[in-house]
């Protein structure tokens, strides 16, 4: 299993992330880690007049999987309004990342999908959180 | 005589395939060791020929898993050198030694004002229970920091260690840095300023003699899982003044002398602290386990772990990008190195090792505050053992090698 998760597209996202950076302003940012293992992702969005993504940017640390997933999954919901990434599932990952994942690993592959859907749902971010408190 | 080979045929799980075709290498006994023959079968022949309850039956079965839990905790007693049995408080495991210790003699003992000092290099277990009673009571938890090369700041206590301080708990060993710190010499330090001490002993036990009064330590938690033993049990040690005045933790029975609608009172130690049915299968698992590490000799045991992680130490740090965490002189640490390779996350190095067959541990290894203050959000670590041979340190640093290649590195 381990060298076929291995597979070229996923070590070229490795080293050339797409969509890596910041955007500032952003109409919803989020951050979360994967307690597991300290992986960490942030993502921020801008949505146009349509109600549709724009523009997106991650950033983060964190293994290959969690990385080239965040890549992948950024540059898949361009164009996708809110309630269509609130309806992403697990399963839109693993057919996006299109290798076996062992059970640990699913929560590396899963951790920018569920920053995204916590961004969407409007959830506060952690850092706004601690402001407020 | 100390034969490594003779050693891993007391280990069934060690004949294992990894994967098909794949031989298993097991480097994390630091995380959970792996089980002799002796330990599997004194458990299974409890369950097969006296499973009773213990403390109650007056009959041969109760008899019997009474007399074998009792001589297991006994046996344990002795392994550490403790003065009595009863100063041996059998748990769930280390973690809920700490816990036991928190809830008790903390909530009874610490008020606004006083502090708890633990270490930057410590196991969750030995901070998150003192942060939780710190809360409760109002007392202070400090720390006291580790230096470049993963050894406590001995320079930094006397500022640390004050008449303000109730307690010092601390790791006999790192788990992450592999650091063995001087127990002993933190224990005189702790008690000149009037302050008990608390060791986290779940690196330690298993891999070398403690010997509780010589360390003059007021308590000490291990874990049976790390030590050969099953999971589901572990130890407090206390000394005897401080249990008995210490209130109990959980309510029960067997921790309780009478009881009345009204009010309890407590039964003798180290019942006190142990209420309702304990891990009996666990608890005479751990008594196996010490018969077994005893038999092999834990000088033997000491010994064969400072030469392979001599071994380890140069065989890894040809790997180019490896840094090792921790001290530099293997005779400062216990059996486990943990390392990074720069351009290889922890995570992916694991999967990798994982194909070849070798199980290591990646991640913060339960001590976050240790690696924010590295600056790294993980670390990889392996870890050794009786049965670890210099041919699987070998086929680590292989491994290591074809997984850089995999990374283009």
């Amino acid at each position: 299993m381990s060298m076929q998760m291995y597979r070229e597209q996923i070590l070229d996202l490795y080293e050339n992330p797409l969509n890596h950076g910041a955007l500032d302003p952003h109409d919803f940012s989020y951050e979360e880690d994967n307690p597991l293992c300290g992986d960490v992702i942030k993502i921020d969005v801008r949505m146009g007049e349509d109600g549709r993504v724009t523009e997106v940017a991650w950033s983060g640390d964190g293994c290959a999987i969690s990385q080239a997933s965040a890549s992948l999954v950024t540059e898949e919901i361009k164009g996708l309004t809110l309630e269509e990434i609130k309806k992403l599932d697990k399963d839109f990952i693993l057919e996006l990342l299109g290798i076996p994942l062992s059970m640990a690993r699913i929560k590396c592959a899963t951790l920018s999908l569920k920053v995204l859907k916590a961004g969407a749902y409007g959830i506060p971010d952690k850092s706004e959180m601690r402001k407020h408190l | 005589m100390f034969d490594v080979n003779e050693i891993r045929k007391d280990f069934p799980i060690l004949a294992e395939e990894a994967h098909a075709g794949v031989p298993l290498v097991y480097l994390d006994s630091a995380a959970s060791s792996q089980k002799p023959t002796a330990v599997i079968d004194a458990m299974n022949n409890y369950y097969r020929r006296y499973n009773a309850n213990v403390h109650r039956g007056i009959h041969r079965l109760s008899e019997d898993a009474t007399n074998a839990y009792e001589d297991a905790r006994r046996r344990v007693s002795e392994f550490i050198h403790s003065p009595s049995p009863e100063q041996v408080i059998l748990v769930r495991n280390a973690t809920e030694g700490m816990n036991l210790l928190a809830y008790t003699w903390g909530i009874a003992n610490l008020r606004p004002g006083d502090e708890v000092l633990t270490t930057e290099m410590e196991h969750h277990a030995n901070i998150v229970p003192w942060q939780m009673i710190c809360e409760m009571t109002g007392a202070t938890l400090r720390y006291v920091s580790f230096t470049e090369d993963g050894l406590l700041d001995m320079d930094a206590l006397p500022d640390l260690l004050t008449e303000k301080t109730k307690l010092f708990a601390f790791t006999a060993a790192s788990n992450v840095f592999g650091t063995i710190n001087p127990v002993k010499e933190l224990v005189a330090k702790a008690h000149a300023v009037g302050a008990l001490t608390a060791v986290d002993a779940a690196q330690s036990v298993p891999h070398s003699i403690v010997d509780v009064q010589d360390l003059n330590c007021d308590f000490l938690v291990f874990s049976s899982h790390k030590m050969c033993g099953p999971t589901g049990m572990g130890v407090l040690y206390g000394k005897r003044e401080l249990l008995e005045a210490m209130p109990p933790f959980m309510g029960g029975g067997d921790m309780i002398r009478r009881v009345s609608m009204e009010k309890s009172t407590w039964n003798d130690l180290p019942y006190k602290f142990e209420a309702g049915t304990p891990s009996i299968a666990e608890g005479i698992g751990l008594g196996a386990a010490v018969d077994y590490l005893n038999q092999v000799g834990m000088d033997n045991i000491h010994h064969h772990e400072q030469l392979i992680t001599r071994y380890a130490l140069e065989a890894m740090s040809e790997v180019p990008g490896l840094k090792i965490m921790g001290p530099k002189q293997a005779e400062l640490r216990g059996g486990l190195v943990s390392f990074t390779v720069d351009g290889l996350h922890p995570h992916d190095i694991a999967q990798l090792l994982d194909g070849d067959g070798i199980a290591v541990r990646a991640g913060h290894h339960c001590a976050m505050p240790l690696h924010k203050k590295l600056g790294i959000g993980a670390s990889a670590r392996a870890s050794f053992y009786l049965h670890t041979t210099t041919e699987e340190v070998d086929l680590l640093v292989a491994s290591l090698h074809r997984a850089r290649k995999v990374f283009r590195l």
